[in-house]
């Protein structure tokens, strides 16, 4: 089988537009939740958020490329092309028949079909723009990156919600390690900040009213964030002949279903996903040092989280570092497991934990080492990344520096 | 506050698939099998019926001093916010 490395890093996130502004901000515990700004709001509840800020689409895209790009897409596209530009992949020389796209997003263009929606329903309007169904159609942001790369080979979007960018990472290593493609932009990208949308999540009575706490006894729900986060994938012999810099190597995949509840977390599905992935990675659980955790700060998942990590892990769970920088970038929904993904791979590489920031105090359900609100100076070799979707989709990726 | 009471009660049962009749104030939401998903579905439709803002969160327990243990409470704390709001109509 081949071994599956990653040559490209590209992001945008709330944390920073690079991956060394990602870095900074991680090593600092500085968390990015703040009051929503730039969204028609008369009467939300739902008052904080992470948003990716000093984001000028004009510094990316001629102005009439724009009527077919949704923010979501626009992310996307920006993220791809950094990951590609710091691959030095070229797709147009063959290569992009060889070359696959699976992009994870658990809505795409939700900005795009709230504010058409309230063109016509709530302004009265007669006729909405042309191009409304290809800019919010959820597979456009993938769509996107293969016509300006010229990937030619397999594409497809994948959305399983909170679980999404690992499901397209994760199969996209898959098909690599199996030799059906040379290489993979693959990633996620979400951004959910319209009103319709946000009126849908306070509706489930789930997000914090201040910020997000994950695993502190005194949490109260999750913070929602957005952004993109996309990788070049490929196989390792072919990235070292040309002399690629190798930023990680992805080493497992696991996944599974629930099988139980819409929203409900459950840990046997969780610990299934884990102990899967550490199969497939052919992976001792005494190898692995880090957890990036799903980490939303609800009080069932995090409890549920840790029970999963215990059974999979036993003693060894006490002696994982374990943290949820969704306390800092928020929770990106089908974009979370990428930027997620992104933030282990700086830590890995610059030989620091990211904490678990706004940790108040102990829960007794939860009682691993978060690393509570500062970065820990550790070199940690194996670490997996965590997603657990609504829906009961589990995905987790495990990637070695 | 006996309509407020009948009006609660039929909403918590059509929730949970029973005849209203068979619904106590002692009833435990927990014991009338009522999952977290309900609650919010719950609140959702009494909001609607009393025109109300129900300040509850999944995560925390008595938010806004409201108690969801027990039918009782539930029509208790309906009626409580419902009593706040009405002298902003008169």
């Amino acid at each position: 089988m081949n071994r599956v490395v990653i040559t490209g890093l590209g992001i945008l996130s709330p944390l920073g537009h690079s991956a060394a502004d990602l870095a900074m901000a991680l090593k600092a515990g500085r968390s990015a939740i703040a009051p929503i700004t730039g969204v028609y709001n008369p009467d939300l509840g739902a008052k904080v958020g992470a948003q990716v800020t000093d984001f000028d689409p004009l510094a990316h895209f001629p102005e009439n490329k724009l009527s077919l790009l949704d923010r979501c897409s626009q992310f996307a596209v920006v993220a791809a092309r950094g990951a590609v530009k710091q691959s030095g992949l070229e797709f147009r020389n063959g290569l992009g028949l060889r070359a696959a796209c699976v992009i994870g997003t658990g809505v795409g263009g939700m900005t795009t079909l709230d504010d058409t929606f309230f063109s016509v329903y709530g302004k009265g309007a007669k006729r909405v723009h042309p191009f409304t169904i290809p800019k919010m159609m959820i597979n456009a942001p993938g769509a996107h990156i293969t016509m300006e790369h010229g990937i030619q080979g397999p594409s497809f979007t994948v959305a399983s919600a909170c679980a999404s960018a690992n499901h397209a990472m994760g199969v996209s290593f898959h098909m690599l390690r199996a030799g059906t493609v040379s290489a993979v932009v693959t990633g996620g990208a979400e951004c959910v900040f319209s009103y319709g949308t946000l009126k849908g999540w306070e509706a489930l009575r789930v997000m914090a009213p201040d910020t997000c706490r994950p695993f502190s006894r005194d949490r109260k729900g999750m913070v929602l964030g957005e952004g993109a986060a996309m990788f070049v994938l490929e196989e390792r012999s072919a990235a070292m002949a040309r002399g690629a810099e190798i930023l990680a190597e992805l080493i497992g995949f696991g996944m599974t279903s629930d099988a139980s509840d819409i929203v409900l977390p459950s840990a046997d599905g969780a610990a299934r996903a884990i102990a899967g992935c550490l199969e497939d990675a052919r992976l001792r659980p005494d190898a692995v040092h880090y957890v990036n955790a799903h980490g939303t700060g609800t009080t069932a998942n995090d409890a549920t989280e840790t029970k999963a990590l215990h059974s999979v892990f036993g003693p060894h769970a006490r002696k994982l570092m374990v943290s949820s920088t969704k306390s800092m970038h928020g929770h990106a929904l089908g974009g979370a497991g990428a930027i997620e993904l992104a933030a282990t791979i700086v830590a890995l590489r610059e030989g620091f934990i990211p904490p678990t920031a706004n940790y108040v105090e102990p829960d007794p359900l939860c009682d691993l080492d978060y690393v509570p609100n500062e970065a820990r100076q550790a070199q940690a070799e194996v670490a997996i990344s965590n997603s657990f979707a609504f829906g009961g989709h589990n995905a987790v990726i495990a990637v070695r520096r | 506050m006996a309509g407020l009471e009948s009006d609660v009660i039929e909403i918590i049962a059509k929730q949970v698939n029973r005849e209203p009749a068979t619904v106590k104030r002692e009833d435990h939401l927990t014991d009338l099998d009522i999952q977290s998903l309900d609650v919010a579905e719950i609140i959702f439709a009494i909001e609607e019926k009393f025109d109300i803002e129900v300040p509850y969160n999944a995560n925390e327990t008595n938010a806004a001093g409201i108690n969801f243990d027990t039918v009782g409470d539930v029509v208790d704390g309906i009626a409580k916010l419902v009593a706040r709001k009405a002298p902003k109509k008169s």
